[in-house]
């Protein structure tokens, strides 16, 4: 286990469930955070809450899917809170599969929030990174990225366009100190997921996913899926042969 | 918000289906309080057991995403958190500083709010009162959109009707409490062995240096003997390490089959509970199997089996106690129905400001029942007539099947409850007993 204490990290999506999660953790392990998010009040009841936990929190309020000179707003950052250990983008949109089939704006907004806008920063993060100094990108994606599916391809697709350039950004980086954890949580309990029947076993906690990116960060993975058991689930859903694949309503 | 969600208590009795929202930040619960179409109710960790947490046919928003401390001291340990944090969160949190809750229930799975709607007591009430006693500021949310402080000097109508007042007087958004100092996670425990009841309210009364006390009792135990079982008492030892607990290694992944609690197993429970010698005397333990034995497994609540139990908890007066609680065991023995874990204690002096706090000065016995319907239901009744009689009464928090009149005697201050109840807010416990 690698020590967090002083590590300086940037969450993007600072009032997700998943990033306050891990955030918890890393507060606990006495990390820097910075919270980057839309809303204000959110990010400060999230921030409120790390500090007690034994963090330093900064805040910024930016709509992170928004038109920005991406440049610009990192170098104000850097120049803020110092360049980051680790950046987190944990933002992104369910959005509701039905009504973007027919409501073609909500389409728009689920494929650039969760994959064009994180793709920018990422080609922004790149370019600002300090080369001298190790840098880890975790990237929430979801298992919905791994093959598209009638019941969420608008939103799997977003995610699986996100999940092959990271894979491209890995296969550039290998071996020098830019580290991408491609992280693919399965059904998690948060408000994202607020409109969805929960419970059942497949289902897990955000403490559970977070606990599962600490590990996957602390030994350098390239994919974590989280629980474990989506792997062999998604392998086989990658594997079915079409004919098989098309009877199945997933 | 989440359509039919089938949501149970913890004693699994009562199981419906409810459209439950689960705020993320305070201003989504305000929300979901002002917007709320029919009646709602807010749901912690529904570790209650019987219908003080269900709102059937009706809203629940449930807290546990609100889960955020706002403000710690570490100097003066006053901390203040969002009502969704549990007990066993704020463990984590507060233990390796040094502080400790001030009364902790026997589980630490319940929410801060929880904890205060149902003015939870420990096994220091003695010293101590209920958690109630601690809690210096609580936040509360109102369906006219209002959005309250309340403490002792503002607000304390409120203040007062929301400790114990289960979940009526609007959302508790987040509770400010004052924590207790410690020198270390350990606890001096002393276990001796309870002849009767008799020598059970000698130890009680003999043991003002130990900060919590609890008997356990052998419920099957008759005649003479009645009232033998074991007593527990503690301390905190007062340097040493500061150990968070671990979760727990243990669940129960499926529900028993009813016929695992009978008699028979329930006899050898008790036998055995006895019979271990290696827990006599003194010795130094780490709090969480002091206070939360039955933490260590998951879902115990499953070895009842599908049908789920029923738990009575009640208190009578002192100078009522040793009779009533003497009629109260014999007459579980006669039932044959049989309880693993029956508890016995003595409240203290120290009053809640809580409107509708539960304990009394006197003795509480507490114990679990499965549910074989009828017979079980019955028994319950004639238990709490019985407490009714010697003046005391039953814990909501715990009870499922107490009558409105037995309510209505054992807390004369209910109307004054019921006229601070948010309009907007209703559970099913209240309809029961009192409409």
């Amino acid at each position: 286990m690698n020590s967090t204490a002083g590590r300086n990290i940037w969450i993007f999506g600072g009032s997700s469930a998943i990033a306050q999660a891990y955030a918890r953790l890393a507060a606990e392990r006495g990390a820097k955070l910075l919270l980057v998010g839309r809303n204000n009040d959110h990010l400060q009841a999230n921030a409120a809450d790390l500090v007690a936990r034994g963090g330093k929190v900064a805040v910024e309020v930016l709509d992170l899917a928004g038109q920005a000179d991406r440049d610009a707003v990192l170098g104000g950052f850097i120049e803020r809170h110092g360049f980051p250990d680790e950046v987190q983008i944990a933002y992104g949109i369910l959005g509701e599969q039905e009504r973007a089939l027919s409501d073609l704006a909500l389409a728009a907004d689920i494929i650039n929030v969760n994959f064009v806008s994180v793709a920018l920063w990422l080609l922004a993060i790149r370019a600002r990174r300090d080369p001298a100094r190790p840098l880890t990108l975790i990237v929430i994606g979801s298992v919905a990225g791994d093959r598209g599916r009638a019941s969420n391809f608008i939103y799997g697709s977003a995610k699986g366009g996100l999940d092959r350039f990271l894979e491209g950004l890995q296969h550039t980086y290998a071996g020098t100190s830019l580290h991408i954890v491609r992280v693919k949580p399965g059904f998690v309990d948060t408000p994202m997921t607020a409109a969805i029947k929960k419970g059942g076993p497949l289902w897990a906690k955000p403490e559970r996913v977070a606990v599962d990116i600490q590990k996957a960060v602390d030994r350098h993975a390239a994919v974590v899926y989280t629980p474990w058991f989506w792997r062999p689930i998604m392998l086989i859903i990658r594997l079915l042969p079409r004919f098989l694949f098309d009877r199945l309503k997933i | 918000m989440t359509p039919g969600n089938e949501i149970e208590s913890w004693g699994r009795v009562f199981k419906a289906p409810h459209p439950v929202t689960t705020p993320a930040f305070l201003s989504d619960a305000c929300a979901a309080l002002t917007g709320s179409k029919r009646s709602t109710l807010a749901l912690g960790a529904a570790r209650s057991y019987g219908d003080v947490c269900l709102n059937r046919d009706n809203e629940l928003v449930c807290t546990t995403a609100l889960d955020r401390m706002i403000e710690a001291d570490w100097s003066t340990g006053i901390i203040r958190a969002e009502a969704g944090l549990t007990l066993d969160a704020l463990l984590r949190i507060v233990v390796p500083k040094g502080w400790f809750l001030p009364v902790t229930p026997g589980t630490k799975f319940v929410t801060l709010g929880g904890a205060v709607a149902n003015d939870v007591h420990g096994k220091n009430h003695e010293s101590a009162g209920t958690v109630g006693c601690h809690v210096r500021r609580i936040g509360l949310a109102r369906s006219s959109g209002d959005v309250l402080e309340l403490s002792e000097s503002e607000n304390s109508e409120l203040f007062q009707g929301t400790i114990g007042g289960l979940g009526l007087t609007g959302f508790i958004l987040w509770v400010e409490l004052a924590l207790k100092q410690i020198g270390s996670s350990d606890i001096e425990v002393e276990t001796l062995a309870i002849a009767d009841l008799d020598h059970f309210f000698r130890l009680a009364a003999g043991s003002a240096d130990w900060e919590y006390t609890v008997a356990w009792v052998d419920c099957l135990a008759k005649g003479k003997g009645l009232g033998r079982g074991l007593f527990m008492r503690g301390r905190h030892w007062p340097q040493g390490a500061l150990r968070v607990h671990r979760s727990p290694r243990l669940a129960v992944p499926f529900d028993a089959p009813s016929w695992l609690l009978n008699s028979t197993t329930v006899r050898l429970f008790n036998l055995a509970y006895r019979s271990r010698p290696w827990v006599m005397g003194r010795q130094t333990v780490h709090y969480d199997p002091f206070f939360y034995p039955l933490d260590s497994i998951l879902n115990w609540n499953r070895l009842y089996g599908p049908r789920g139990f029923f738990q009575h908890q009640s208190v009578v007066p002192m100078h009522a106690a040793v009779g009533a609680v003497q009629r109260l065991l014999t007459l579980t023995g006669d039932f044959q129905e049989g309880s693993f874990l029956v508890v016995l204690k003595l409240f203290g002096e120290r009053k809640s400001p809580g409107l509708l706090s539960f304990p009394i000065a006197g003795a509480t016995l507490a114990l679990d029942l499965p549910n074989h319907g009828d017979s079980t239901r019955k028994l319950l009744q004639a238990m709490t007539d019985m407490v009714v009689e010697a003046g005391g009464r039953v814990y909501p928090a715990k009870d499922a099947t107490m009558s409105a009149e037995a309510f209505r005697l054992g807390y004369s201050q209910w109307p004054r409850l019921e006229s601070l109840r948010d309009p907007k807010i209703m559970s099913d416990f209240w309809r029961r007993v009192t409409q």
